[in-house]
């Protein structure tokens, strides 16, 4: 009885060792693709057209969407903040609740995971069709540097469109709360601004620009990396995407709970908190 | 010293998984202006084989010589730039889908070519096109609304953009129905004769057409050379597996 229970336990263990060790050579080759790709975005030729096509596509096309998310949520929210401060008399307080939460939180967590699921997917289904029908091997034996050819303009298309991104959300949130708060249960509006002033300093919506680039960098890293190295056929791809997707989402997620501390950390330490 | 291989292979392995070797000591000269056909079983490393040419691959040990260049002791930097002087079409022609056949064409001469007009390129691109006998028609379509054939004409205009010194067939004809397999063996051997000294290496599983069209012949088997020579030689050869080859490859011929 204890030999098979030790049994499984040292199973389960190995299981368990192998797991990590994947993960780790699994992170230390998705750092090693992003210095490495990061780098050649300085070197020649120049891949500036590609960055502005690249942007197009994450920046701009994501805005319709961006917006009508960012509209729900500044409602939504600002709807159950009401309906709990009421209790507490304390209407006033949801201009500022919501702008803080919007900034800080919510705008760049939402942006992140709405353009890792548009933009991150569509990248790691591009370049894994591109692996499974030899278009990468093609560019290869052309003698274009793969990486900085489709991976650099990615990642620095991503990087510059998401605190963009996190802005017109943020912006359009708020459209709602207004909407919300003044229009529809009728808040006074004088106060509404007022309080929103008083709390939301440009430090917060800051956080959250800063947290967006992060998210951008990770998701554009993840989902290129997962496309980039993409085997085995259309299934393949499937895999890439799903994988590059579901990855990044995670990492948005627990991410943005460390980068929060972070600041907070920096904050307390140069006596700006 | 004149070097009169295009592409020499001395002793090359290759593992992937440091247990089972693919390349088990291929030695191989494809001599200079010759257009040879690598011929074998399925899963005997032909593919494997031109990997390593190309400088995908390196190779576990052996020494792989591109026109007198150890290809193994490049740095990344100097193989991309190595890289030029080959040209290959792949098996699926591989062109960028969301490129017309003209941008497709254009291409490698906008990456490598910066010195030229955009109507400098355009006009090469065009001359290209017209050499593997491409309709105009056609060169604004994406590769999505050519047929199979146009395709490969297309591959192979993008793999002569640059006047490549060796220009590589990765299994060309696969797939392909009997009228195109022959279309585009007939566009190998005019593209290779029109070209004073190119070197051509075709990968193929198409007996009758290495025969036909190759003049030097390579036969692989469990990651060694079998045979090494002209059409000739192998119809000469005493070897049983040659001999199996050459006679399924009469047949269709």
């Amino acid at each position: 009885m204890i030999q098979t229970i030790a049994r499984y336990l040292d199973l389960a263990l190995a299981y368990l060792r192998d797991q990590i060790e994947k993960l780790i050579r699994e992170v230390g080759a998705t750092f090693l693709f992003m210095t490495s790709s990061v780098r050649l975005l300085f070197s020649k030729p120049s891949r500036y057209n590609e960055m502005i096509r690249h942007m197009e596509f994450v920046g701009n096309q994501s805005i319709g969407i961006i917006s009508l998310t960012g509209l729900f949520t500044g409602l939504a929210l600002s709807l159950q903040i009401y309906l709990g401060f009421k209790m507490f008399n304390a209407v006033n307080m949801v201009g500022p609740v919501v702008a803080l939460g919007i900034t800080r939180e919510l705008g760049p967590v939402l942006t992140g995971l709405i353009v890792a699921a548009r933009a991150g997917g569509a990248m790691a289904a591009r370049l894994g069709t591109m692996r499974v029908n030899e278009q990468i091997d093609a560019l290869d034996v052309m003698g274009v540097n793969t990486r900085q050819y489709l991976i650099a303009p990615r990642i620095a298309a991503t990087v510059l469109c998401m605190p963009l991104l996190t802005a017109v959300f943020d912006f359009v949130s708020m459209l709602g709360s207004y909407v919300l708060c003044v229009k529809l249960v009728q808040i006074d509006e004088a106060v509404f601004w007022q309080k929103i002033r008083e709390t939301v300093e440009v430090r917060h919506i800051n956080e959250g620009l800063l947290k967006a680039a992060v998210f951008g960098l990770v998701f554009s890293v993840i989902c290129t990396y997962r496309g980039f190295n993409t085997t085995g056929g259309a299934k393949g791809v499937g895999e890439a995407t799903n994988e590059g997707v579901v990855r990044s989402m995670v990492m948005i997620i627990i991410l943005d709970y460390f980068i929060g501390n972070l600041i907070r950390l920096f904050y307390l330490v140069t006596g700006m908190g | 010293m004149q070097v009169t291989s295009a592409v020499s292979l001395r002793a090359v392995t290759k593992t992937f998984d440091n247990k089972e070797f693919i390349l088990k000591g291929i030695d191989l000269e494809v001599p200079k202006g010759s257009l040879m056909a690598i011929i074998g079983f399925s899963g005997t490393g032909k593919s494997v084989v031109l990997k390593h040419i190309l400088g995908l691959y390196k190779a576990t040990s052996g020494l792989i010589e591109v026109l007198g260049t150890d290809i193994n002791s490049l740095s990344p930097d100097e193989l991309t730039r190595f890289r030029q002087k080959f040209g290959v079409l792949f098996q699926s022609a591989a062109l960028f889908d969301d490129m017309t056949v003209l941008e497709n064409v254009c291409f490698p001469l906008f990456e490598h070519r910066r010195e030229l007009r955009p109507s400098q390129v355009l006009a090469i691109a065009e001359e290209r096109l017209v050499q593997v006998g491409l309709d105009k028609k056609h060169y604004n379509k994406l590769p999505s609304q050519i047929s199979g054939g146009m395709q490969k004409r297309t591959g192979l205009a993008r793999a002569l953009a640059l006047d490549p010194e060796i220009l590589i067939y990765d299994e060309p004809t696969t797939g392909l129905d009997p009228i195109l397999t022959e279309m585009v063996d007939n566009l190998i051997l005019e593209t290779h004769k029109s070209r004073k000294g190119l070197t051509s290496i075709m990968v193929s599983h198409d007996l009758a057409a290495a025969f036909r069209i190759a003049d030097h012949i390579a036969m692989l088997d469990a990651g060694k050379v079998l045979l090494s020579g002209t059409p000739e030689d192998f119809f000469n050869s005493d070897i049983e597996l040659v001999k199996r080859f050459v006679s399924k490859g009469l047949r269709y011929k």
